[in-house]
């Protein structure tokens, strides 16, 4: 008797069963459905009744007020602005500040919590205690106060222009920020360019060359010589050739400020260290938590094939500790992103400040604009979540 | 701040869609048993709590005006103090009855914003603060000064707009609050302080020594300050509109806080006509006749209010110059009560 090979079960219907919280039978698709129409029909209200009472009210709406000049200036700018541009020029003005604020944020952030944790871990007593002491202090303070603190108490104390903290006669520091010699692009600048590309090229297959040859025949080659040489030797030919690739602008005091050169503005000095000193208290703690979360035995193992305590953390156990870290991590990334919104009280000009602050006032359509606001931080925190998850893949997938 | 504005603004998509365009302010301000007033976060002689938390300031007087004429009980108001920048959608969104919070009569604030002025309370202009150790004699020599400023401001446009225009070079650095500013400008993270003129003198008050500080003489635009409502509701506009020109009539005729009683008795015909003794033009606004009167026995009339809050009776010390009456030197007017 021939076996009839059994149909494999739809999967669809048990899956929208599922979905449909469980309920079997049309009954839970029908109760769905009228949640989702009731939910549908809300919404459609919300918005149908807020676009009638603007126009009743003639408040003006929608987005054409977007190709409208601004009127005002913008302290930092990180592409060429004036007042004359639109409010969409204000508005990459603002985002790109919010981006600057929240990289070098993370970046420093990350790398404190990282030291601090590792101190906090050192069979170093007093090392151990005083990172515990930071992550003790700075965690329970509140975020607004320690950014005030930086900029009303540090960098406000510094002396005015006219007395600033002067290092060679081309660093300032004072209380208008840091003015350091802008580097300006000669005919020598692209040549140079060029030269430090290929020499970095040409550093990393060197280095993976070295790498494949000591996993093949176990031969060490001792590469980082012709690296060094090439990195340095060779945008030194071409500036030699081609001529010094820039030339500096040195500030001078001119009238209550300085001129020329360029400038770090306090505003960004003291939302930077706050941001970062604050996360990295918390990041400092996820750390060690993921540290420790790696078994004891992988450290012995790792000290037994000889490797000093660094080169255990750093091949056998954070490797391993990544993959616990990785998720709370990318919360901190979030949060300081999201913190930086703060810098309204400080007056540094980031995306709440210049567009869902001064812009909205002007315009007064605030719901556009608290929108599109919404939005931007959604998009900056689901491309930070993304890259962190595809960091995550790639560290689970290398490690099998 | 970022906090406050979403509020505000979550408030605002809330109440629009809540509610139909509400026509009908003076009812829910009589059934709430209270106005709800909008007003700065502190700026002495226009709207500023005291000690004991009573605010008073020519711009509060403004709203206990309207609660005297509606209540005849000025104590019955609900400030809400509010940043430049929130202060219009709180409005919008239904916050507030009438905002009166120096704010700056321009066309596009006129339109757009969904509300009216309705009226000028204190003409101003915009003027500029400096410490006296710089030996600043005049704005024009302010050339690559960082300046302090108010973010959400006509005060913000018209600096980028008097720099330019002077091809002068200049640093902004704009804060959410009056106060940030203010103290931004003392720990000398600027040379200059701007705002209306009348709140350079009421901010240089809060400053550790205001002796060191000194007001250039330019005033670089016309700054007319006034209350605002909502669109859609004549009639409200219409007593926020004559509340205000009931206390210039009052200035206008002579009517104190001291005579209106006897001077309520009159037999003047323009007289009974303002204290309602003959018509019913108070009832025509939607008050009493006696509104006033109301309005009187409770801050005075203008020229009293003025005095008192920032003229020389206050610490402010401000000449009455083009605030005072048409028929005195200055600019203010009211059109006639009949």
């Amino acid at each position: 008797m021939a076996i009839e090979p059994r149909k494999p079960p739809s999967l669809l219907l048990p899956r929208l069963q599922r979905a449909l919280g469980g309920r079997t039978g049309w009954s839970g698709f029908v109760l769905q459905l009228l949640f989702v129409a009731a939910l549908a029909w809300i919404c459609y209200e919300i918005v149908a009744n807020a676009r009638a009472n603007l126009q009743a009210q003639r408040i003006t709406a929608g987005f054409g007020f977007l190709a409208n000049t601004a009127g005002f200036d913008v302290s930092q700018n990180l592409i060429p602005y004036s007042g004359s541009d639109s409010y969409t020029r204000v508005f990459l003005v603002g985002l790109l500040n919010t981006l600057l604020v929240s990289v070098i944020g993370i970046f420093f952030a990350t790398l404190i919590g990282f030291i601090v944790a590792l101190s906090r871990l050192s069979p170093n007593w007093l090392l151990s205690r005083i990172a515990g002491g930071y992550v003790e202090l700075i965690r329970n303070l509140p975020l607004l106060f320690q950014i005030l603190f930086w900029y009303l108490a540090v960098l406000a104390a510094l002396p005015n222009p006219r007395q600033s903290i002067s290092i060679f006669d081309s660093f300032f520091l004072s209380n208008r920020g840091l003015v350091i010699p802008k580097p300006i692009g000669t005919p020598g600048f692209e040549p140079f360019v060029v030269a430090l590309l290929v020499a970095i090229v040409a550093a990393i297959a060197l280095s993976r060359y070295a790498r494949q040859q000591l996993f093949q025949s176990g031969k060490v080659i001792k590469v980082w010589p012709y690296v060094l040489g090439l990195v340095i030797g060779l945008p030194l030919i071409s500036a030699l050739i081609f001529g010094a690739p820039v030339s500096f602008e040195v500030p001078a005091l001119k009238g209550f400020n300085f001129a020329g050169g360029a400038r770090v503005i306090p505003e960004f000095v003291a939302l930077v260290l706050a941001l970062s000193t604050y996360t990295a208290a918390f990041i400092a703690e996820i750390v060690r938590a993921g540290i420790l979360s790696v078994h004891k035995g992988q450290m012995e193992a790792g000290s037994s094939l000889g490797l000093q305590r660094g080169s255990v953390l750093r091949l056998v156990v954070i490797p391993q500790a990544m993959r616990v870290i990785l998720p709370p991590l990318t919360n901190q990334y979030l949060n300081l992103t999201k913190n930086s919104s703060l810098a309204v009280a400080i007056g540094y000009p980031d995306l709440v400040s210049v567009f869902a602050g001064t812009t909205l006032s002007q315009t007064g359509q605030a719901i556009e604009i608290i929108g599109i606001t919404m939005g931007v931080y959604l998009l900056i925190s689901l491309v930070t979540s993304a890259i962190m998850s595809f960091y995550g893949w790639r560290i689970s997938r290398s490690m099998g | 701040m970022k906090r406050v504005s979403l509020v505000v603004t979550l408030a605002l998509a809330a109440g629009l869609s809540a509610q139909a365009a509400s026509a009908q302010t003076l009812k829910t301000v009589k059934d709430r048993g209270m106005l709800s007033c909008g007003v700065s976060q502190g700026l002495p002689g226009f709207s500023s709590p005291d000690d004991k938390g009573n605010w008073t300031g020519l711009d509060v007087d403004i709203c206990r005006a309207i609660a005297a004429a509606i209540f005849n009980d000025a104590s019955k108001i609900k400030f809400v103090p509010l940043s430049a920048k929130d202060r219009f959608t709180a409005l919008q969104s239904g916050e507030i009855d009438v905002l009166s919070r120096n704010t700056t009569w321009t066309l596009s604030r006129d339109t757009s914003l969904g509300a009216n002025f309705t009226g000028v309370t204190y003409y101003d202009g915009q003027g500029f603060m400096v410490k006296k150790a710089l030996k600043v004699n005049s704005a024009l020599e302010l050339n690559s000064a960082s300046v302090c400023v108010q973010q959400g401001t006509t005060t913000e446009q018209n600096l980028a707009d008097y720099f330019k225009g002077n091809n002068m070079k200049y640093e902004v650095i704009a804060f959410g609050t009056n106060d940030e500013t203010v103290k931004a400008y003392e720990s000398g993270r600027c040379d200059v302080f701007t705002t209306d003129v009348s709140g350079l003198y009421a901010d240089r008050l809060k400053l550790a020594n205001p002796a060191d500080h000194v007001v250039l003489p330019e005033v670089i635009s016309k700054e007319p300050l006034g209350p605002m409502v909502r669109h859609g509701d004549d009639q409200w506009f219409d007593i926020v509109k004559w509340t205000l020109y009931g206390m210039i009539t009052a200035e206008e005729l002579g009517i104190t806080q001291k005579n209106v009683d006897e001077l309520a008795k009159s037999d003047k015909p323009e007289m009974k006509r303002v204290f309602g003794t003959d018509g019913n033009l108070g009832e025509q606004l939607g008050l009493t006749k006696d509104w006033v009167s109301r309005i009187v026995k409770s801050v005075g009339n203008y020229g009293e209010s003025f005095e008192r809050n920032v003229g020389t009776g206050s610490k402010l010390g401000i000449a009455r110059g083009i605030n005072n009456l048409w028929s005195k030197g200055g600019i203010q007017y009211a059109p006639p009560i009949r």
